[in-house]
């Protein structure tokens, strides 16, 4: 039933002005049906407006949005039909237990009290929360309260989902759980718009990628494409002794063919590499010369170095570095 | 309809009265949440019963011409009923301030349903406690001795009239919980009103021991007019000018409130 021409999520010159502050100052979107779109941004850059626009919770000061091509505006019953919204965007009942949050929602939506209390059954169990269904939602661990807050928004069986930032906060294990259901979702034909703080998730999720800065898209593409816009790989070096500082930078520089930068504050040497092929020669000079180092690695951008590549200034909010590679 | 079925029929459907049923079903939320929070409800449980006791004991014996407390009680009560239920409606107001900051409103307005639905839903799910007050209030004024000396009928009445007048005032609450930015503030500004309001009136005294600015705003305050209604349904008394002068300050209320608590609903962000 989905083509891949179709769009499913459009926005157009999207202005929203609080005061004399622009949350958003003329965004424009296009998500193709069945796509994952993850939007990247520090905090206030104008991801929690744009989704809560197309979420109709949010009328635009200028611009128009469609959603499944219905205007947000004009015919929100239709897009609200049709959406399904998650965590801060629409929040589960703390106060009531899972399945009762559950079959509220379905009874909302005009289901029978039996379809409501069975769509309820089958999401609890879609999400092993079966054994938590009749605890009140204040008592779930984060991953659980992910898990309903996903489920909440799946009642409706909407075509369009919208994520906020689905596995901040929790382990690789609940982390891993989140991504394949959403992955078994987007296999379904639903499209889904995310925000991320992680590059990691937008690389495991997201078909493309957006970067929101003070109201503006600031940059777009694949998401190997921004990482590759935002810089290459980071060498790293660390001496076990301080007085090894100059000698390791000559290994690497002569290595890498790049004069690395040299803290002295944190006995660190770092330089900028293209790939891990000098890797193997740093280690066999530095054998060779008798240099102990506590740290050795080869770093991808953090979101502070894609953001300030792209964007010029550093993210406001504290990122957390993927680190990959050896000596760690 | 099977379960299969409802997978591929879309869950929106244009329903004419789709928002009784809305409303029903938020209204059992607000249920639900109070057998879950028992202890939230302290204002509607204790509370009446410490009010009664402490001011039937306190002041009867200062305030009663005849019999101590026991003489005060058949004027007190039906005052304080007014004050209780007076007093919890703005317990309607401080809830929905915190539905939005947590979010649950949110929930509610990306919904393919009735916007007016959340309101009254959170209103009628408040009526609950508003007779849960009422029935408690009641039953420590039977124990203590009070009776409705102008037949069951007319006491009976006079419980759905004040229950009545919580309904309408509770918009008053339902308009600045959507229009302030805090639960705190909400509570802020309630007692600022609440208390002038039901103090300044015949609730624990006659009026006209009081100095004539206080009678001159007593004038103007629906209170006094209740009060009178009630003690008139439940002990006695003239009950017309009264009871044309509450209804109209209900539908006033209603009139006035339940629009700009709509448009504040429509705009909150």
């Amino acid at each position: 039933m989905t083509t891949s021409n179709q769009v499913a999520i459009e926005a157009v010159g999207l202005v929203k002005k609080y005061g004399n502050t622009t949350a958003l100052a003329g965004v424009d979107l296009t998500v193709p049906t069945g796509t994952v779109l993850g939007v990247l941004g520090p905090n206030g850059a104008g991801k929690t407006t744009a989704v809560r626009i197309l979420g109709t919770l949010l009328r635009p000061d200028a611009g128009h949005a469609t959603v499944g091509g219905y205007d947000v505006v004009r015919e929100a019953a239709k897009v609200r039909s049709i959406i399904g919204l998650t965590g801060q965007y629409a929040s589960v009942d703390e106060d009531m237990s899972g399945r009762r949050n559950l079959v509220m929602i379905g009874r909302l939506l005009g289901m029978s009290r039996a379809d409501s209390r069975s769509k309820a059954a089958q999401l609890l169990d879609r999400f092993e929360l079966t054994d938590a269904g009749d605890r009140i939602a204040k008592t779930y661990s984060g991953g659980m309260r992910r898990r309903l807050d996903l489920a909440a928004s799946l009642v409706g069986n909407p075509s369009i989902l919208y994520l906020d930032e689905p596995t901040t906060g929790l382990d690789p294990h609940a982390r891993n759980g989140v991504w394949e259901t959403i992955r078994d979702l987007v296999l379904d034909g639903t499209t889904v718009l995310l925000t991320t703080q992680y590059l990691e998730e937008a690389d495991a999720l997201a078909d493309s990628l957006m970067v929101f800065d003070k109201g503006r898209v600031v940059a777009s593409g694949r998401p190997a494409e921004l990482k590759a816009q935002a810089g290459k790989q980071t060498l790293d070096v660390r001496p076990a002794e301080p007085a090894h500082l100059e000698r390791v930078a000559a290994i690497v520089a002569e290595a890498v063919g790049v004069r690395p930068s040299v803290d002295v504050v944190n006995a660190l040497v770092s330089a900028p590499v293209t790939d891990g092929t000098s890797l193997p020669v740093v280690v066999r000079r530095l054998d060779e010369a008798g240099i102990a180092v506590t740290e050795l690695a080869l770093r991808l951008p953090s979101l502070d170095e894609v953001f300030l590549a792209l964007t010029g200034h550093a993210a406001e909010e504290r990122p957390v570095d993927i680190l990959e590679g050896v000596g760690r | 309809m099977t379960t299969a079925t409802i997978e591929n029929v879309p869950a929106y459907r244009s329903r004419p009265f789709a928002w009784v049923q809305q409303s029903l079903t938020l209204a059992w939320r607000n249920i639900v949440r109070i057998r879950q929070n028992p202890e939230a409800l302290a204002d509607v449980t204790f509370q009446p019963i410490i009010f009664l006791t402490l001011f039937l004991f306190v002041f009867g014996g200062a305030i009663s011409t005849s019999g101590g407390w026991r003489g005060y009680l058949p004027f007190l009560l039906p005052g304080l009923l007014v004050q209780t239920v007076v007093f919890s409606t703005m317990g309607t107001g401080v809830g929905l301030n915190d539905d939005f900051a947590k979010g649950v409103f949110d929930r509610f307005r990306s919904l393919p349903i009735a916007r007016i639905s959340p309101l009254i839903g959170a209103v009628l799910g408040d009526a609950v406690r508003y007779m849960l007050s009422i029935v408690i209030l009641m039953a420590t004024g039977f124990a203590l001795g009070f009776r409705f000396d102008n037949g069951v009928g007319y006491g009976l009445l006079g419980l759905v009239i004040v229950l009545g007048f919580a309904l309408s005032m509770c918009w008053i609450w339902v308009w600045l919980g959507l229009t302030m930015k805090t639960a705190q503030g909400v509570q802020g500004i309630a007692f600022l009103v609440m208390f002038p309001l039901t103090f300044g009136s015949n609730i624990f005294a006659p009026t006209s021991t009081m100095p004539g600015f206080l009678q001159e705003f007593a004038k103007y305050s629906p209170i006094p007019y209740l009060v009178n209604l009630e003690r008139a349904l439940m002990g006695g008394g003239p009950i017309q000018k009264p009871l044309l002068v509450t209804l109209a300050w209900m539908v006033g209320l209603v009139a006035v409130f339940a629009p700009l608590a709509i448009r504040a609903y429509r705009r909150r962000t």
